[in-house]
């Protein structure tokens, strides 16, 4: 007897739970000879907000996390991703990247992810100081989490980009609402699942596909976003930029029209982490 | 059809009034969910929605300078959009002379819960001098709630001997009576105490859902039952009773929900704040962010609508 093949249904990972699109429109995912693989959902501005409420919900407790438990959990998603690797790298191969190049790329994404939970406990003391004054005062800076952070991933290196610009917003206790590479979605869906297994609570991380243009508008204008970082062209930058400073967030944008080299060392590090946090100088009287 | 065990009264009251078939009002309740309100409808149901709000703190934690913002907020929900004030807001009626302070003489009215509430376990005497104080302190409208120990064991004299006291105590005030559905525990139930509670009532005055303060509240489904009892007795009588589903309703897309089931079950009369109301505390906070989004065009986030986010 011949067996049905059966197809599967990718979904977008967005607070915890498999949603497609409100809109229930979807896009035809073709491998790179054409045939068809899947329909992916086509997130619209709604998908969006809903994504960004699930983020708002999730925050708090996870901000909230020792920095030691949210290193543990970072490595537990490393450890979910190096079970499925060949998965992630068939899905590379079949958005058209060379099988060695694709298993490079997986491997990279585990090493930052352990990079980055090896961050988690030490960014602080990095990043923070106890600072002179000239008077009877202790005086020190400290670093929060901004918030709910929007990324925007390209479509080079559509799994490790993805996962270098999410990791550094979470490793310091911010959320993220992330638009995957619109060409290459399908990696996007295969993370979604193994962040679904790796104990990060839902909705820290939420992953919509869906077409560039019609999301950057409400990334730009959306209030209750508190940062947005990614890459993106000249035109989306000014559009990023506007609504940025309408709604008060910060913007740390790379260039599209550049290169860049997703597996250098220099795509990873405590600088990323920096530009996601907020600083707090606290002064406290001490005994004369 | 009721239960065997139902006291004999109650089967007679349902021989009169009929009963509820509770898949057909589950699957009505389940369509009103389903339609599209847009822009400008979207606007005007928002909108709606704000005015008919009863603007709600009732906490044992409650304190003049609470309810001193709790008024500002309902004169002015928020200080762009040229939002509308709310109906009322709702608070104990040692808070009343507090509120009159910043409230009187504008359209929002003082509503007072009283007979004490929530449970209504006190003595009659004790009820009506409650409602009679709140009502002098220039409450314009009671809250009361029903003896439903007198409901569930049949003594539906008693029961209306109780709101009709209320009634005559509350002289001029609008009277709400609350049926705390939670407690009534079916959709047949329900519609009795509705039917009982509108016989002694005076047109405009109000049935309400519930007090907030058990874990089951207002649902679409036991405020349709209610809007179809009043939708009867309304047919059989010409009497209208007024409506006021209250707890558990927190989210815009909640409120217009339960405007759909008013304007298809009792139409256009009800449409206002002297028929419909709701009872909440979190829900203006997203009515006006929505109204905020469709005036901007952005999303809006919590923290612009005095809201505890904690950061996020």
């Amino acid at each position: 007897m011949t067996r049905i093949h059966i197809t599967k249904t990718p979904k977008c990972y967005v607070g915890g739970a498999f949603i497609r699109s409100e809109s229930g429109r979807v896009t035809e995912l073709r491998d790179s000879e054409g045939g068809f693989l899947a329909n992916i959902p086509q997130c619209t501005r709604k998908d969006l907000r809903n994504a960004v409420e699930a983020a708002a919900k999730a925050g708090p407790g996870w901000a909230k996390r020792s920095a030691f438990n949210r290193g543990q959990i970072l490595y537990r998603l490393a450890e979910m991703i190096e079970a499925r690797g060949n998965e992630l790298r068939d899905a590379l191969v079949m958005g058209g990247a060379k099988g060695g190049d694709a298993t490079r790329e997986v491997t990279t994404a585990i090493d930052r992810i352990v990079h980055y939970a090896g961050w988690t406990d030490k960014y602080e003391q990095v990043l923070g100081s106890v600072n002179p004054v000239a008077s009877a005062h202790f005086n020190f800076t400290v670093t929060e989490p901004v918030g709910i952070i929007g990324v925007i991933a390209p479509d080079a290196s559509p799994l490790l980009a993805l996962v270098s610009l999410i990791l550094p917003a979470i490793t310091s206790g911010n959320c993220v609402v992330a638009l995957a590479s619109t060409t290459q979605p399908y990696p996007s869906i295969l993370l979604g699942e193994m962040l679904a297994t790796s104990d990060l609570p839902g909705g820290v991380v939420n992953l919509l596909t869906g077409f560039r243009h019609e999301l950057i508008p409400t990334f730009a204008t959306h209030e209750h976003l508190r940062a947005l970082s990614g890459v993106v062209n000249a035109d989306d930058r000014k559009t990023l930029r506007l609504g940025a400073a309408e709604s008060v967030k910060r913007v740390h944008l790379l260039k599209a029209e550049e290169t860049i080299d997703w597996f250098a060392d220099g795509r990873q590090g405590v600088e990323e982490i920096r530009a996601l946090v907020e600083f707090k100088t606290t002064w406290h009287p001490v005994g004369a | 059809m009721p239960a065997p065990q139902t006291p004999i009264s109650l089967r007679r009251l349902f021989d009169e009034i009929g009963t509820v078939d509770q898949v057909g009002i589950e699957e009505r309740v389940a369509k009103h969910t389903t339609r599209s309100l847009k822009k400008k409808s979207k606007v005007f149901g928002l909108r709606l929605a704000v005015t008919m709000v009863d603007l709600t703190t009732l906490e044992g934690k409650d304190t003049p300078g609470k309810v001193a913002s709790l008024c500002q907020k309902a004169l002015c929900p928020h200080d762009e959009g040229d939002i509308p004030p709310t109906a009322a807001v709702c608070v104990y009626p040692s808070m009343v002379r507090h509120a009159r302070k910043h409230v009187g003489g504008t359209q929002v009215k003082i509503a007072s819960v009283a007979t004490a509430f929530p449970s209504g376990q006190a003595p009659l005497k004790t009820r009506l001098a409650e409602v009679r104080a709140a009502v002098a302190d220039g409450a314009d409208e009671i809250d009361m709630v029903i003896n439903r120990g007198a409901f569930l064991s049949g003594e539906f004299g008693l029961m209306q001997d109780e709101i009709a006291a209320v009634v005559e105590a509350c002289g001029k005030a609008t009277l709400k009576v609350i049926l705390e559905v939670s407690e009534l525990e079916t959709y047949d139930n329900i519609r009795a105490a509705s039917f009982l509670a509108m016989r002694v009532i005076r047109p405009g005055d109000f049935i309400k859902t519930s007090t907030g303060k058990t874990n089951s509240n207002a649902t679409l489904g036991n405020n349709q039952v209610m809007l179809e009892a009043i939708r009867d007795h309304y047919l059989a009588t010409g009497v209208p009773i007024a409506m006021k589903p209250a707890g558990g309703i927190r989210t815009a897309k909640q409120a217009l929900h339960f405007l759909i089931a008013v304007k298809e079950t009792l139409g256009d009369e009800w449409l206002n704040n002297r028929r419909y109301r709701f009872g909440a505390s979190a829900l203006l906070n997203d009515l006006v962010r929505q109204l905020e989004k469709e005036r901007t065009g952005a999303y809006q986030a919590p923290w612009n609508f005095s809201e505890a986010t904690e950061g996020y």
